[in-house]
């Protein structure tokens, strides 16, 4: 065991890792993060968009120098059958602006980038070091954590769990539940590489403008997913995503699900002549509000992916996840501060800091969304896209069929397929998770 | 005892693309490593410390980011890390390299204390010459040893050390005079997972930087690409062959018949040398 | 040695423009070091020889043999053999202090030839006695060395263009030693092809005295332990190679491999990763980090066709892929693809083959 003691272990070095290990080592705590990565990001998986609002909170001057591949002009959201998509596309130069608010990134570079202000703050950062188990007293309170290092034994007053979305640690230690096949998504993502200009002839795009595409429909098969295309500066990052247990429950394989949807005649000219890289699977949190786990507890506190802090409708994890580890770190360092120790109790000034930040309070919002949209899978990911796919066609085909005999035929096959009240009742359940 | 082990922080090239146009290497996300085979030196160097006493320093030429390498360095169990780096090193061949890191290798001895053994790795994965070794004991006019397989008796008080060396064909056994250089053969040792007091020493350690002044370079002519003899004028990718593999379309054959068909057609005189050449049936 | 001269170069930036200094200019002829060890010449001599030959007609100067080795028949047969692959001369290092390879020896041999009779080009093979000699060699000499070339060429101002893999073979990249002499280049053996051997009578021959007493030397041999007969593997030199990756999935797999090429007469070796888990020992990885081949025939069984393993096997007369991925990268440079399950297609290969070469067919192809 080591004689030294920390302040804090941060076990992950990841968004959520990295924040709060930033924020820690910030406020002057003695803090040792402990990642399994060759470094930070080498194994990190992202599609990726980053939002400058939360880093903002954390690295004002991120602009300055961190690894940013396009900023963000555009997003498109494609709804797609088998040979085609209807689409939606939001593009402004009001996102040409002096301090951007999305990005597109690479995790491996982006998170060395940050790891590197971590180390910079004064925080020990030891890679390739894994956390086998937390080190817990007679009366299983968490005093530190065990590694696979010889003699690889550490304490602390309090442990952060970012160790991303598995949360082995916390179930292992019979601290939470493990997440289920229902409330997570497997994603598999590639790398393609292609000449700056291809991708900025392709994507419409100038400068360091990025575009991004979302998409869902048939692609998935009926399962909850959806994929998604990122335009970087050289390389392309396409990918798709759908529930495990959906995997689990129709035998399809994410590989088979990629090269579909990268066959796509709407995706396969984007990508044309590229080398790929980069395959890569990791799973997210999808579950929402009602998967998020108990959050600290006696010398611990979860934050991020291992939370389930994820909001799966916007695409959005890094923020929640850099969010929750900067709130658990200010939460830490206030009980700090007032010399009281890492109780349970005085730990759940995180939570309750938490509730009050646009983390929960966007999670609660859509909280039935998930559910939702798992149980209606065939419906929204199968039946709609198929039948809009339809209609557009025949609105857009001219062929000498009177337009009322059109809409006609079009409002048909929707009822056809889905009957009124099955129509209504999407609609509504639908509005109702959104509001 | 102490031990200098030259390393190198090269990219990974199993990760290493080639722009499809421009037939330029993409860096953009290609991870870097310790050159593989430095870890084989590395972990001799260590072994004999662990047996003798003493302490190791790893030396690398390279830009600032190969700090990280060093840093690795002495997680696994190393003492100190010297980075040599200055702009005027950039663009080194293996002359030009050789120069920069005997100088800095005198500087560490002056420093330090003399090495009595620098170690390198056989060869690099991206440079892949095998000359640096070599080229480093001749400019400090050293004895080498180069394609180390085992270390055998080390004897400190008489300054011998024994070593079998691999040839073509077979293994010197070597004894020469210490201080020398040697160059470790691949798979000859597997290098150690450092102890958490190890790594944590690493996390903080402060590594060594020196520019080539500091280094004690005097002629700044013999560095990077003018102290290079050798000129690189051309880069291409490897010409693609014209067409791609004839498949076997063995239809109803067996799919054995069918490709050994194919293998005679193609090459007529094979067969017969295979008769002459096969021996069990 | 005093260093040559610089010639004043642009700041920051070697010369790119050939500006040979004087004392180079009378730097002349194509000169191929013979690598002997106990009595055996490495045939990558004899293919460098070959590739010297061409050379040395482009710039039309001699070709000269460089032999160094100890007193005896095993020397003067080396340089005698040196002839018959084309040497126009050959200077000899005869003593018996080079009985055994040493650096030390080698090194004041190899470079006072040079420094008495300054040839312009000096290949070496990249062997292990090779690439130790010419790093110290060209050190010595303070002049450049390009390693493991898979080309050389002679350019209109008659400067040596050594090509190389780079970067792992992703790239090649063409080298240039420009103003210093000699320019040296270590070659892998089976990256040129051998020459044919023409029975001559011995042309002129020097002799260049080594100049050393054992007591200069530091470094004593104290014993050679030979590779085991069995062990040794001619893969380099193999006429057939069959060879298996990752894609046989185990090591009893392997063992098809083996009994293929047993059948067939031939060597067998493996891609890397084979030999990092242990299946297959290290002598017999192919590729970039392992063996050069050229054989006549190459089966590859369950191997992706990385570009290191690439390297290693495209000078092979007919390259053969069996592999159940009709996108392996390997069918991009096989001659001849299967697209099926190698550990099925193997065994009825290694029946079919036996079938066919029996003595009963071999009375066919006789008569
Ligand atoms: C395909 C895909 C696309 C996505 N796209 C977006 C997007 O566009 N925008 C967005 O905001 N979010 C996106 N997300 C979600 C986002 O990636 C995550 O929410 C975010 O990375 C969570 O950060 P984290 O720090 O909690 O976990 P992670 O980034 O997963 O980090 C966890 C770290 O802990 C380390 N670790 C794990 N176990 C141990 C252990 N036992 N010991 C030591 N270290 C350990 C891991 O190696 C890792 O570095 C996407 C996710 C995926 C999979
Ligand atoms: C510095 C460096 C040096 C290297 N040097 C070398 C080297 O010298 N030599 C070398 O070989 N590699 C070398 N490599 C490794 C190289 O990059 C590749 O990783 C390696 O060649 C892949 O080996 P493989 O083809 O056996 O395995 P894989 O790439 O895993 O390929 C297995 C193949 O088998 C196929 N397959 C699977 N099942 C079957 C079946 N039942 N029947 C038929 N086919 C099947 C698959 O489709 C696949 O194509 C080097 C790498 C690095 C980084
Ligand atoms: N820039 C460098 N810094 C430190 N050591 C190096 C450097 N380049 C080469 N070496 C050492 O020299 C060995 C042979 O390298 P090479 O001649 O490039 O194949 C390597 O294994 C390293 O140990």
């Amino acid at each position: 065991m080591i004689e030294e003691r920390f302040d804090a272990i941060v076990v992950g070095a990841g968004m959520a890792g990295n924040a709060a290990a930033l924020t820690l080592a910030q406020r002057g705590l003695k803090v040792l993060q402990l990642e399994r990565g060759e470094y930070s990001g080498s194994k990190n998986v992202q599609g990726a968009i980053l939002y400058a609002d939360m880093l903002e909170k954390l690295i004002p001057d991120f602009r300055e120098d961190a690894p940013l591949e396009r900023h963000l002009v555009e997003q498109r959201f494609w709804m797609m059958d088998d040979r085609a998509h209807v689409g939606l596309h939001y593009r402004s130069d009001d996102f040409n602006e002096e301090r951007p608010n999305r990005y597109t990134i690479i995790r491996a570079q982006f998170d060395k980038w940050f790891s590197s202000k971590v180390r910079e703050a004064g925080a020990t950062v030891l890679c390739e070091t894994t956390v086998t188990e937390l080190a817990q007293d007679a009366y299983g309170r968490v005093i530190g954590v065990r590694t696979d290092r010889h003699d690889g034994e550490v304490h602390a007053d309090v442990v952060v769990l970012a160790e991303g979305v598995n949360g082995l640690l916390g179930t292992r230690a019979d601290l939470r539940e493990r997440p289920k096949p229902d409330n997570v998504a497997l994603a598999v993502k590639e790398m393609h590489f292609l000449p700056r200009e291809t991708i900025e002839a392709r994507f419409n795009l100038k400068g360091d403008e990025g575009t991004v595409i979302e998409a869902a429909g048939t692609i998935s098969r009926g399962m909850t997913g959806m994929g998604f295309i990122y335009a970087n500066k050289e390389c392309v990052s396409l990918g798709i995503g759908c529930l495990v247990a959906d995997f689990q429950k129709t035998g399809e394989t994410p590989y088979g699900l990629l090269e579909r949807f990268k066959s796509h005649p709407s995706v396969a000219p984007l990508i044309e002549g590229s080398e790929v890289k980069e395959y890569s699977a990791h799973l997210i949190p999808e579950g929402g509000y009602n998967a998020i786990p108990q959050l600290y507890g006696e010398g611990w506190v979860v934050v991020g992916d291992a939370a389930q802090l994820n909001n799966a409708i916007h695409r959005e994890g890094s923020n929640l996840a850099m969010t929750s580890g900067r709130i658990a770190a200010e939460a830490i360092f206030q009980v700090k501060s007032r010399k009281d120790p890492m109780t349970k109790e005085n730990l759940s000034l995180y939570k309750k800091m938490l509730d009050d930040s646009f983390v929960i309070k966007d999670l609660k919002k859509y909280k039935d969304m998930p559910q939702l949209l798992h149980i209606q899978s065939q419906n929204f990911f199968l039946t709609y896209p198929q039948l809009v796919s339809k209609a557009m066609q025949s609105f857009v085909r001219v062929d000498g069929t009177p337009k009322t005999e059109k809409e006609k035929t079009t409002l048909r096959s929707f009822v056809k397929a889905r009957s009124w009240t099955g129509l209504f009742g999407d609609a509504y359940r639908f509005a109702r998770a959104w509001r | 005892m102490h031990i200098v082990v030259c390393i190198k922080q090269v990219p990974d090239s199993a990760q290493i693309r080639v722009h499809p146009v421009t037939n330029t290497i993409m860096r953009q996300g290609v991870p870097t490593i310790i050159n593989p085979y430095d870890l084989f030196a590395l972990e001799a160097a260590l072994e004999l410390r662990d047996k003798f006493g003493g302490e190791v320093t790893v030396l690398t030429m390279g830009p600032p980011s190969a700090e990280d390498s060093l840093r690795k360095a002495l997680t696994f169990g190393a003492d100190r890390a010297v980075l040599l780096t200055d702009r005027f090193f950039a663009g080194a061949d293996t002359l030009a390299t050789t120069y920069a890191l005997a100088t800095a290798i005198r500087k560490i001895g002056d420093t330090y204390g003399a090495p009595d053994i620098i170690f390198t790795g056989k060869q690099t994965i991206d440079g892949d010459t095998a000359q640096v070794g070599p080229g480093i004991a001749k400019r400090l006019d050293l004895l080498q040893l180069t394609y180390v397989a085992r270390i055998g008796a080390l004897d400190l008080d008489a300054r011998t050390i024994e070593a079998e060396r691999r040839s073509e064909g077979g293994v010197q056994i070597l004894r020469t005079r210490l201080p020398c250089l040697i160059t470790m053969l691949e798979a000859t040792n597997e290098i150690r997972r450092g102890a958490m007091k190890d790594a944590l020493r690493a996390a903080r350690a402060t590594i060594v930087k020196w520019s080539a002044q500091d280094a004690g370079v005097e002629d700044i002519a013999k560095c990077g690409l003018r102290g290079s003899p050798t000129i690189v004028k051309k880069v291409f990718a490897p010409p693609p062959r014209a067409e791609k593999a004839a498949l076997i379309d063995f239809g109803s054959r067996s799919p054995a018949e069918a490709l050994i068909e194919d293998i005679f057609k193609r090459q007529p005189k094979l067969e017969a040398e295979l008769v002459t050449l096969a021996r069990g049936f | 040695m005093s260093e040559p001269a610089k010639t004043p170069t642009p700041a920051g930036r070697a010369a790119t423009k050939k500006e040979l200094p004087d004392h180079f200019k009378g730097y002349k002829h194509v000169w191929v070091f013979i690598e002997q060890e106990r009595g055996q010449v490495h045939p990558v001599s004899w293919e460098l020889l070959g590739a010297g030959r061409q050379l040395a007609n482009k710039l039309k100067v001699d070709l000269a043999a460089v032999v160094i080795g100890p007193e005896g028949e095993a020397t003067r047969q080396a340089a005698a053999e040196a002839f018959c692959y084309g040497a126009d001369l050959a200077y000899v290092v005869a003593d018996n202090l080079l009985t055994d390879y040493r650096n030390e020896s080698y090194t004041k041999a190899l470079t006072d030839v040079v420094n008495t009779y300054k040839p312009e080009i000096l290949l070496l093979g990249a062997t292990t006695l090779g690439r130790d000699l010419a790093g110290s060699v060209a050190t010595t000499l303070l002049t450049g060395l390009t390693a493991d070339c898979t080309a050389l060429d002679v350019d209109a101002d008659g400067s040596l263009a050594a090509t190389r893999p780079t970067f792992g073979g992703s790239l090649m990249c063409t080298i240039y030693t420009l103003n210093y002499r000699p320019q040296m280049a270590t070659v892998r053996p089976r990256v040129m092809p051998m020459p044919e051997r023409v029975a001559r009578e011995p042309g002129r021959i020097i002799s260049h005295p080594l100049g050393l007493v054992e007591d200069d030397i530091v470094t004593k041999v104290l014993s050679f332990l030979p590779d085991r007969e069995s062990a040794k593997s001619n893969l380099a030199y193999a006429d057939v190679v069959v060879a298996g990756g990752l894609g046989l999935g185990s090591p009893e797999n392997f063992q098809l491999v083996r009994q293929l090429a047993s059948v067939l007469g031939a060597e067998y070796g493996c891609s890397r990763p084979l030999v990092q888990k242990g299946w297959v020992t290290s002598d017999r990885q192919i590729g970039q980090t392992g063996k050069t081949i050229r054989p006549k025939l190459y089966i590859a069984a369950g191997i992706s066709g990385a570009i290191q393993h690439r390297v290693g096997v495209e000078g092979a007369d007919l390259i053969v892929a069996i592999n159940t991925d009709k996108n392996a990268p390997i069918f991009d440079f096989a001659h001849v693809g299967i697209i099926t399950d190698a550990i099925r297609l193997l065994p009825a290969l290694t029946e079919a083959f036996r079938a066919r070469l029996s003595p009963h067919a071999r009375d066919r192809i006789a008569s």
